[in-house]
């Protein structure tokens, strides 16, 4: 039943990271890109987070903690900088 | 035995499904809506809540169906859950920022502008004593 459930979420979990690519590609501003990686990122942190249920280890939920970390620093440097003109001042 | 093993699976399959549909019906907000102070709902609510369904899941899994106990996902899902509104609004002032500029004015048009006595956030210095303001440093 299990694999049932994770086969729906790990489709589901793509169509929607194939929808946030349409927005990334087409997106008119600079926000809407921001957005749609933003939204990839944790789209791939719920990927990892099914992959390491269907193997059935712990370990990669060291992998989704970094990725969760990582992808919130490159949004906020990527917002910072459109809206100072620089990173870290 | 065998009736709490089925139930944990249940519980497990339930919470997944529901953090896939979750995520993406945020997805497909942030396709549909026409303007991208709308488009900001979809990804910071649904998704977050739909992976926050996932990683629930998840942990109902590893403790009662492996018997492992582990707190990994709820240290993620609560720094999801913190991150997600100060990324929003960062995305938004951004935006705002750039409707000042003259950019990017969304297939919806721009929204209704602030007056000229009450700028939204983005366009004031911060205020004397408040944390932001380093004019005396």
């Amino acid at each position: 039943m299990i694999g049932y459930a994770l086969a729906f979420a790990f489709v589901a979990l793509a169509a929607a990271l194939a929808m946030n690519l349409w927005r990334l590609l087409r997106g008119p501003g600079v926000g809407d890109r921001i957005l749609a990686l933003d939204t990839m990122v944790i789209n791939a942190i719920g990927m990892i987070v099914l992959a390491g249920i269907a193997d059935g280890d712990g370990t990669s939920f060291e992998a989704a903690m970094l990725l969760a970390m990582v992808g919130f620093v490159g949004t906020v440097a990527y917002c910072k900088f459109l809206l100072r003109g620089d990173i870290i001042e | 035995m065998t009736g709490d093993f089925a139930f944990a699976e249940l519980l497990a399959s339930a919470l997944i499904v529901l953090g896939g549909a979750f995520a993406l019906i945020g997805s497909w907000g942030l396709v549909r809506l026409p303007s991208l102070m709308e488009r900001l709902h979809g990804p910071t609510k649904a998704s977050t809540l739909g992976l926050g369904g996932m990683l629930l899941g998840s942990v109902v899994f590893f403790q009662l169906v492996e018997g492992t106990w582990t707190t990994h996902e709820l240290l993620v899902s609560v720094f999801l859950f913190v991150t997600a509104p100060i990324a929003a609004n960062m995305i938004a002032k951004v935006h705002l920022h750039q409707l000042k500029l003259g950019k990017t004015p969304g297939p919806a048009g721009p929204p209704a502008e602030p007056g000229p006595d009450s700028l939204w956030a983005t366009y004031e210095a911060p205020h004397k004593g408040t944390p932001g303001c380093f004019a005396e440093d």
